[in-house]
């Protein structure tokens, strides 16, 4: 669905998503690296369980949530990518975390 | 040009205005509802949603006993209310808390549950001053400055967004209009009875009127004989994002909702018409819950608000029929959530039959104002 553009920078990181590793380009968003790499859905929602992805890629609509880090329910839109990054999609609603 | 004429009108549409009407309706009476629309003070879109029992009643005992009655009917007011509307409104009583962070606090709510069961006349219900393990059984998540509580279980909580959804779509099924944009500025008695609403969307005719208008009801009730001396109250509240559920019974600060946001509330501030939030209060607020459940302080806050409560002067409600304007009457409270149920069930209906039985009623005359202050 989405392609990178023919000058876009090389990718040359790799970042573990659900433990899997997919490139993408150091300093992009991981949002666009989720969609590069053909992952349109990053999370379900807490109340009906819908498939959710990145939507508005600039902060405001909260749909990208995925858990960063360890960290859940974070932005993959406001985090940029370095090597090594790990991302776990969402099922439902987050825990209290530790 | 004629007038709309109906047998009620219901001066307001949230869930004070909404309750009496439905209430009135299925009693087989023509009401409508008139409303501001949503440039209204909505305190039914900023209220906590607690259906609340534990420490009400001091000074007035009757009250104790209708919230009581009140927190009895709700089950079967929201399976009702459910059936008519298509909503589940998310009504649970598991029981409620109040949490102590420290021996003072706890002692001091002992205190307080103590007297209020102890006043004249009071109604008595279940209650318990637990300690800090027992209260850890029923709340895991509690942090080590929690030193006990109290444990009514006669408390519990809703959805009250979903509940004033679900009254108002019970009220269209039911056929009764909703008039948003229609904020009542006059309103005049009929020759040959009944009553003449001028609003900003045109006039109304009823037989009988109901102030069910919030703060509004201050302003309205002189036309109709009634002193309703209620003024605004602010509450800010905190929202969280969605997470897994963590907390089974309501704290009267914290609660987690049926779709997994948790709320933290509780301030009161005397601030007039005005709804802004600030960091000081909200700030305040998040402070103590994190104390009370310190996993609360990794979870992200999504919103917050303030809204105004519907205070009398000692916090009681006031129901009445106007002696000089037969047929006007008022319902208004700061509990719209909690009473509901006896809104919908005793209210509205008596009101469409045209009397408040006075052996219920009588305490809740704003009457009760009308006394020289002690010297």
């Amino acid at each position: 669905m989405f392609r990178r553009l023919p000058d876009a920078p090389p990718a040359t990181a790799t970042i573990l998503v659900d433990g899997r590793a997919v490139r993408a380009v150091p300093g992009e968003s991981v949002a666009a690296a989720l969609l590069a790499n053909g992952i349109v859905a990053c999370r379900t929602t807490p109340v009906s369980g819908a498939a959710r992805g990145p939507y508005c890629l600039m902060g405001v609509c909260f749909e990208c949530l995925a858990t960063i880090d360890g960290e859940p329910n974070r932005q993959t839109c406001l985090v940029l990518v370095r090597d090594g990054l790990r991302i776990e999609t969402q099922s439902g609603a987050r825990g209290l975390g530790p | 040009m004629t007038a709309r004429s109906f047998d009620l009108a219901v001066v307001g549409g949230g869930l004070v205005g909404a309750a009496v009407a439905w209430g009135a309706a299925r009693t087989g009476a023509r009401v409508v509802v008139l409303d501001e629309g949503d440039i209204a003070f909505r305190a039914s879109r900023g209220n906590f949603a607690l259906v609340w029992v534990q420490s009400k009643g001091m000074g007035m005992p009757e009250y104790a006993a209708w919230t009581v009655a009140s927190s009895e009917a709700w089950a079967g007011f929201a399976d009702e209310l459910g059936r008519e509307s298509g909503i589940d409104v998310a009504h649970r009583r598991p029981g409620g808390f109040h949490l102590a962070l420290s021996d003072a606090e706890l002692q001091a709510r002992a205190d307080n549950l103590k007297r209020l069961h102890n006043q004249p006349a009071m109604q008595r219900y279940p209650y318990e001053i637990l300690d800090r393990e027992r209260v850890r059984g029923m709340l895991p998540e509690i942090g080590p400055e929690v030193v006990g509580g109290s444990f009514c279980p006669l408390d519990g909580h809703t959805n009250s967004l979903k509940l004033l959804r679900a009254l108002h779509t019970a009220l269209a099924r039911a056929g009764t209009p909703y008039l948003a944009r229609h904020a009542v500025e006059t309103i005049l008695p009929r020759g040959g009875g009944g009553f003449r609403l001028l609003s900003s969307g045109g006039t109304i005719e009823a037989a009988r009127v109901a102030l069910c208008a919030g703060n509004g009801n201050a302003r309205l009730a002189p036309m109709l004989g009634l002193s309703v001396p209620v003024r605004p109250q602010r509450g800010q509240i905190v929202v969280t994002e969605r997470v897994q559920p963590f907390l089974h019974h309501p704290v009267v600060t914290v609660r987690q909702t049926d779709e997994g946001s948790v709320m933290l509330g509780d301030s009161l501030e005397e601030t007039g018409f005005d709804t802004a939030t600030g960091l000081g209060v909200t700030g305040t607020i998040a402070n103590r819950a994190v104390r009370l459940f310190p996993r609360l302080a990794r979870v992200n806050v999504v919103r917050t608000w303030a809204a105004l409560r519907v205070m009398t002067p000692d916090g009681f409600p006031i129901y009445e029929e106007s002696t000089s304007h037969p047929g006007a009457f008022v319902a208004t409270c700061h509990s719209g959530v909690t009473l509901a149920a006896n809104h919908a069930r005793l209210v509205g209906p008596t009101i469409a039959a045209g009397r408040l039985p006075a052996e219920t009623f009588a305490p809740f005359s704003a009457r009760r104002f009308d006394v020289p202050q002690a010297a």
